[in-house]
């Protein structure tokens, strides 16, 4: 039998749970609300700072001279130039970087995808991942030993490219075996039942039924490479023109960050820049969502 | 049939090339920081002193190792309630909804923002709030270094734990449920121990995200090449001072930032291979 004062101690036991439970929703619900009001505020940051001096002047002219930049703050104008050496050098590297990195990493990917289990696929696939942890200023000082000592004997766009574009191949690799997992296997193999060649097999079965999945793992690639810096700081210098000679030194969007941020009278134009960089990253960002919802 | 021969031979000797790169990575980082090495010996690593005065010159790794450890480990502090309290948002409490899917999102553009952009806003924002709340050093230091860095891995930390929540089979809870367990209950006596190694794995691979950051970095530390002495000491890390000091390096001083480098090659990596190593042993 139950007794009246134990009936009420337990009464009390399950409404201390009760408000425990709702203190420990509240408190979930309060840190999570924090961990994402840093992206809030950034944005809003870049915005109210940097949408004043975004023009069409902004995209295609280069910056001005620090005393231009100088006089202008002083009479109380926005400053003159934009950042299209840094816009030209990022789609410069950004290109090359690919260009090497794709091609590699989707044949990589292919072949961890057809040998899931030989030990070199395995020692492959674990140096991938290992390699996808590097620090991006260790693969500068790695395209700085490599390029700029021996290839271009100089800073410049090859070796800027070459960071990049290790940075970029192991997301490749894994997006590329990750996405032709979920391709059946029926489809591959009704292709070899018909005799076609496994390289045909390839380029016109696995690769198209998996494009939209190796185009988003591409797409946040590039995405994470835009906005790079510290390598680019040991390896394409920075370049005040525009230019497109990858054997020179050459500008990027971050590096120009950078720029301006160490000169106090530039200092203005680093949130029309960083804005415009987090609008590209922005946008690969959210286009990538999207072919990636259209495929499901 | 030969066609085939010829494409798997394309396919294993085009994979080959992330061997020989990861294998030619440790060389030159070798190769290059034999110098120091055979200059400082192993102390090169225990040695607090960087003195790049040409005919005196003195360099060692231990400032920057212990900057970089602590600022690392202060993030992953930072970090942690926050990042836990976000993947049971999305992988418990609110999985599905539409307010999980905003917060995902948000979560997911945390990983997008590049670092020089976060350390305009620290070096612009939070540091001035900082130093409004008194802390020295004009805000600089491995504090608010720390602060930033947590902001930083927050998505690597999360976006694991929240997919290792998901997974956490229904019946288990349900069960917990059934005993008259509350949702707070169930998420600390079920949900954490049965995901408990991959969440520990998603923040093993946060801190090596942190351990190698440069640009947010190098923007709030101080860049002084001390061993911090306190919570709001400067300091430098591995990362930032290569990216610091290298403009004017050559010769002696060159190859000691390559040793850095490699030390931080080495660190990352080891980091990193314990990560995947407890998923690989949850599959």
């Amino acid at each position: 039998m139950m007794s009246n004062s134990d009936n009420k101690s337990i009464q009390s036991q399950v409404s201390r749970r009760k408000r425990k439970d709702q203190f420990y929703h509240g408190l979930m619900i309060g840190l999570s609300v924090i961990t994402i009001l840093p992206v809030i505020l950034i944005i809003f940051k870049l915005v109210v700072e940097g949408i004043g001096q975004i023009s069409l002047e902004f995209l295609v002219q280069t910056p001005p001279d620090s005393f231009e930049a100088m006089s202008a703050t002083a009479a109380g104008e926005r400053i003159p130039g934009g950042i299209a050496n840094g816009i030209t050098g990022t789609l410069l590297m950004v290109s090359v970087a690919s260009a090497m990195a794709i091609p590699v990493g989707i044949l990589t990917g292919i072949y961890l995808y057809e040998n899931p289990k030989k030990f070199l696929a395995g020692l492959t696939r674990n140096v991938s991942d290992i390699l996808q942890g590097v620090p991006s200023i260790v693969l500068g000082l790695i395209a700085y030993l490599w390029v700029v000592k021996h290839i271009t004997n100089g800073f410049s766009a090859l070796a800027g490219s070459v960071s990049l574009a290790i940075m970029m191949l192991p997301m490749i690799v894994r997006s590329t075996e990750e996405t032709l997992k979920m391709i059946p296997v029926s489809i591959k193999e009704a292709a070899l039942a018909l005799g076609v060649p496994y390289y045909k097999v390839l380029l016109r079965v696995l690769i198209p039924t998996g494009f939209s999945g190796l185009l988003t793992g591409i797409l946040l690639g590039i995405s994470r490479i835009l906005g790079e810096t510290a390598p680019l700081l040991l390896t394409a210098l920075g370049s005040s023109r525009i230019n497109l000679d990858i054997t020179e030194p050459v500008s990027a969007i971050p590096l120009l960050i950078w720029e301006f941020y160490n000169d106090p009278n530039m200092v203005d134009l680093i949130w029309s820049s960083s804005l415009l960089l987090m609008a590209l990253v922005l946008f690969l960002n959210v286009t990538s969502k999207q072919i990636a919802k259209r495929k499901k | 049939m030969n066609s085939d021969k010829i494409t798997k031979g394309v396919l294993q000797s085009v994979s080959f090339i992330i061997l020989l790169l990861a294998g030619g990575m440790f060389y030159s980082l070798v190769e290059g920081s034999i110098p120091a090495f055979r200059e400082f010996g192993p102390g090169f690593i225990v040695s607090g002193e960087w003195n790049p005065r040409s005919g005196e010159e003195e360099y060692g790794a231990l400032p920057f190792i212990a900057g970089t450890l602590i600022t690392s480990v202060l993030a992953l502090i930072i970090s942690l309630p926050l990042s836990f309290s976000a993947s049971l948002f999305l992988g418990e409490y609110y999985r599905g909804t539409r307010m999980a899917k905003i917060l995902g999102s948000m979560v997911d553009l945390l990983a997008g923002i590049p670092s020089i952009v976060y350390g305009l806003w620290g070096f612009y924002v939070l540091r001035p709030f900082l130093i409004e709340l008194g802390v020295p050093n004009q805000g600089f230091g491995v504090f608010t270094a720390g602060i930033i860095l947590a902001i930083m891995i927050i998505p690597f930390a999360t976006s694991l734990s929240t997919e290792i929540i998901s997974m956490v089979p229904v019946e288990l809870k349900e069960a917990a449920y059934s005993l008259g367990a509350t949702r707070s209950e169930v998420a600390f006596n079920v949900i954490v121990p049965s995901a408990r190694s991959g969440i520990i794995a998603g923040y093993i691979l946060a801190f090596g995200r942190a351990l190698g950051e440069t640009m947010a970095v190098t923007m709030l530390i101080g860049n002084a090449n001390i061993i911090p002495n306190g919570l709001f000491s400067t300091g430098n890390t591995m990362a930032s001072l290569i990216a610091n000091q290298f403009g004017e390096a050559g010769g002696l001083k060159l190859s000691a930032l390559i040793a850095i480098g490699l030390l931080l090659f080495v660190i990352t990596g080891i980091i990193n291979a314990m990560g995947k190593f407890i998923i690989k042993k949850m599959d």
